[in-house]
């Protein structure tokens, strides 16, 4: 291992973008399972699906970027389909919510895994557009164009999010339905169908992060998984329920995967984010930010 | 003059930057009847759920029969002798009635199966749960599984029984039934404190009622002085 | 009684049915659904009595299939060291797992898991004395009499591991262990207020069931006389573990056992008259599906039609 603070600086550099990213990737996970409490550990895979589907919109000559944000409204319907469908299902029976929600997340995660490696195979899958491949040249550094895209589109996303739950009427919906649902049910509003509604925005938000997962780099069917270690590290880390603790959380887990990365190889990357969730889960499972 | 059973001195509790309870002090002495009221919010089951055990208070001290308790984990402190039921029914829904007397039967006074089964059906019969013995949790009516709830806690020995909300959404003649009932509990000498929203039943039952309001105490006395109180009358009817 | 009698009666048959004719590949096949047996009893003494959902069977299963390999490759060590060691791990694993996160809700448990899944890969992937990533090759030692090749020994091993976990899940089941757990898994805050010390028999239940899954890992590397950290940490096994349960039922210890069967005997279908892929996707199916549409299980069916034709 070689060390040198010029490394530390560009491990750091790196991290930064990264973390950015993680944010971005996380915060529907942060709005389903932060605020409104669905034990949605299938989310990494449907923002793997949105990959592919990236993918497949880029073979017919979409931007990455563009094709993400054509997905978004799509993959809002299909949010919205699923909260139903485990409302009806799980929610509503309340009483055994907690196994049976979480075993159907993880057949449905298991379920989109299987068919994408069905129908795309185990192979990785990449995309072409010009910001892929070169880099910024930033003094003695390169930043990887793609690098700053994923960032720019992270920060926009975090910033609108943030913005929407806090100025719209329904995004301030969203956060009292997750404080209190009696009052806001008293209020007029059907918090059923608030819920709705944000766990679409949720999914939507996941196409475009899943857009940018494949822009940072190739995707495989089985990266769900250490996503869901990734997105819920995020999450549990910034504290359930916080947007802006998502950013912070995300940079924490960014930096320190990629010290981990550019000083210890990418054999032992991965396994970061796993372990900073369980010592976060042990120490201070609260969150740095949270309710 | 009768011995302090519980004293919850200076209790807060916060939750995020919301502070549920803010310095609550209270006594309550042996084979009393207390009732505790307040507006929806107030803090009434967060301080049920300090003493019982289910939260931890931040500050102040809890003293259940000479011990401090504040540091226990509730299963602990229900084999001290502390009961509660819960203010939307918990039954164990996968259990019989019967069966679920049996849990705090083994677990908290320690009875084998047979000789527990023998008491739960005495504190059925006194419910009027008998004949439900055999049933499943899950299929009871709302004023039964409130007696459940009861009958539950009591199953437990306790010395101190808290009742939350036992009553509230029951018609006329079943909130005279768990009256009756929680009466009839005090007279074999257990200390039960009464949260309520049904006035009239606070009022019939209590022997000193406490009043919270946004997680401070604002009133203590008897039925009849609590019920002139301006101060409550402000928190329940608004400025 | 009647339960013991049919355990003697099963493993005698076993012990038979070893000795015998029968096909070689009966006994491959019967293997890999004990397996799953002791898996889907294992995962259900934590999932369906009290209520908390692993989803990194495979990480305690690999746990203790690497132990054994570790003590074979070290001290040369018979089959029953190695399966004790493997459940010494499993029980390990399950401690520490659990200690961090069984006072937190299930959700975080269930994430905890997948966590560990992944380390325990990427630890065997980086450890050279175990093969790391490309594998070890094991060399097995000359098969015990009176059993002709290692399948028919292997069988014999695991169908009395199945009868073992079996046996405990049962004694759980119908112990006041069994009704505390219940109590957790219908109203974990009413339990503690009853008297319940809900964080000791989470801990109990996951102990016992890590231990379980880490036996039921021991034997499987000199099954493959092989051992390689991708397919030993594989998700196969912990949808395995968790669909027979839910689709058999997670009452009763009877349920993963109907639940496993099911499972693999459909996979074995499947494989065989469509492919070796779709198998898999069945089973993630058929999860879904039981999950939403039979929560109670094939037990729960059985007890509803039983209800329904006696009237």
């Amino acid at each position: 291992m070689i060390f040198s603070f010029d490394l530390l600086f560009e491990a750091v550099l790196f991290g930064v973008l990264l973390g950015c990213f993680y944010a971005a990737v996380s915060i529907g996970l942060s709005v389903s399972f932060g605020l409104l409490d669905v034990p949605n550990v299938a989310h990494p895979a449907v923002m793997i699906v949105g990959s592919y589907f990236t993918y497949v919109l880029c073979s017919y000559g979409f931007d990455p970027i563009v094709a993400g944000v054509v997905l978004m409204p799509v993959f809002f319907v299909l949010g919205v389909l699923l909260y139903r469908f485990y409302y009806e299902s799980f929610e509503k029976r309340g009483t055994e919510a907690g196994v049976r929600g979480l075993a159907f997340f993880f057949g449905i995660a298991f379920i989109l895994e299987i068919a994408l490696i069905l129908g795309f195979g185990v192979d990785q899958r990449s995309v072409q557009a010009e910001y892929i491949g070169s880099s910024w040249e930033l003094g003695e550094y390169r930043i990887p164009y793609r690098m700053l895209v994923a960032f720019g589109v992270a920060l926009v996303l975090t910033a609108s999010l943030t913005l929407y739950l806090s100025k719209t009427f329904t995004g301030r919906a969203i956060k009292a339905v997750a404080q209190d649902e009696p009052a806001l049910r008293l209020m007029g509003a059907n918090p059923v169908r608030i819920k709705q509604w944000a766990f679409g925005i949720a999914t939507g938000v996941s196409a475009l992060a899943g857009a940018m997962v494949i822009i940072i780099g190739p995707v495989e069917p089985a990266m769900d998984r250490i996503f869901i270690g990734r997105t819920f590290c995020v999450v549990v880390l910034a504290g359930l329920g916080s947007m802006t603790g998502t950013l912070g959380a995300g940079l924490i887990l960014g930096i320190s995967e990629s010290i981990v990365l550019m000083f210890f190889g990418a054999s032992w990357a991965p396994a970061v984010a796993f372990g900073l969730l369980l010592i976060v889960l042990g120490i201070r499972p609260q969150g740095l930010f949270g309710r | 003059m009768a011995e302090k059973l519980l004293q919850v001195s200076n209790v807060s509790k916060h939750f995020g930057g919301f502070a549920a309870l803010t310095e609550v002090s209270l006594e309550i002495a042996e084979g009393e009847r207390f009732g505790l009221i307040g507006p929806n919010g107030s803090g009434k089951t967060t301080l049920i759920n300090c003493i019982s055990g289910l939260l931890r208070n931040e500050s102040g001290k809890i003293v259940f029969n000479r011990k401090e308790i504040g540091g226990l984990p509730a299963y602990q402190r229900s084999r001290l002798g502390i009961a509660r039921s819960f203010q939307v029914p918990r039954p164990f829904h996968t259990m019989s009635v019967l069966e679920n007397l049996l849990v705090p039967s083994a677990y908290v006074v320690h009875l084998r199966d047979s000789e527990g089964e023998t008491r739960a059906m005495e504190i059925l019969k006194g419910m009027g749960l008998a004949d439900k013995a055999q049933a499943l949790a899950s299929q009871l009516s709302q004023v039964e599984l409130r007696k459940l709830e009861l009958a539950r806690a009591m199953a437990a020995k306790p010395r101190l029984l808290i009742s939350d909300e036992a009553m509230a959404g029951l018609a006329g003649n079943e909130v005279d039934e768990v009256l009756k009932i929680l009466f009839d509990l005090n007279a074999q000498g257990i200390t039960i404190i009464m949260i309520e929203h049904i006035m009239q039943a606070v009022m019939r039952f209590s022997q000193r009622v406490v009043c919270l309001d946004a997680g401070k105490i604002i009133c203590e006395g008897t039925p009849a002085s609590i019920v002139k109180n301006a101060d409550v009358q402000k928190a329940y009817l608004g400025a | 009684m009647k339960f013991w009698i049919s355990c003697l009666v099963v493993a005698l048959a076993a012990g038979g049915l070893a000795i015998s004719g029968i096909n070689e590949y009966f006994f491959f096949a019967a293997f890999v659904v004990l397996t799953y047996i002791v898996l889907a009893t294992a995962w259900n003494i934590l999932g369906g009595y009290a209520g908390y959902v692993n989803f990194g069977t495979s990480a305690f299963f690999g746990a203790g299939a690497y132990a054994a390999v570790v003590l074979f490759q070290a001290l040369g060590a018979p089959l029953a060291v190695q399966i004790a060691a493997g459940a010494l791990t499993g029980a390990a694993l399950g401690f520490g797992v659990g200690v961090m996160t069984l006072r937190l809700r299930g959700i975080f448990f269930a994430i905890a898991t997948v966590a560990v899944v992944f380390i325990m890969e990427t630890l065997m992937i980086n450890w050279r004395y175990v093969g790391g990533a490309t594998g070890l090759q094991l060399q097995r030692p000359e098969v015990m009499a009176p059993f002709t090749t290692y399948a028919r020994m292997l069988f014999v091993v695991m169908t009395l591991m199945a009868i073992t976990a079996v046996g405990i899940a049962r004694y759980i089941q119908t112990s006041w262990l069994g009704r505390g757990l219940r109590a957790v898994r219908d109203s974990e805050e009413a339990a503690e207020a009853n008297g319940v010390p809900t964080l000791r028999l989470k801990l109990i239940a996951c102990v016992v069931s890590g231990a379980l899954m880490g036996a039921a890992g021991a034997p499987m590397p000199m099954y493959l006389s092989f051992i390689e950290p991708a397919s030993t940490f594989s998700l196969n096994y912990a949808i395995g573990a968790l669909a027979a349960p839910m689709i058999g039922g997670t009452i009763h210890w009877l349920g993963p056992v109907i639940g496993a069967i099911v499972l693999a005997s459909l996979q074995q279908i499947v494989t065989v008259t469509i492919s070796g892929e779709i198998n898999v996707l069945v089973v993630g199916v058929l999860l879904v599906l039981f999950v939403i549409l039979a929560p109670d299980g094939i037990l729960g069916l059985f007890r509803k039609w039983l209800k329904s034709s006696s009237r």
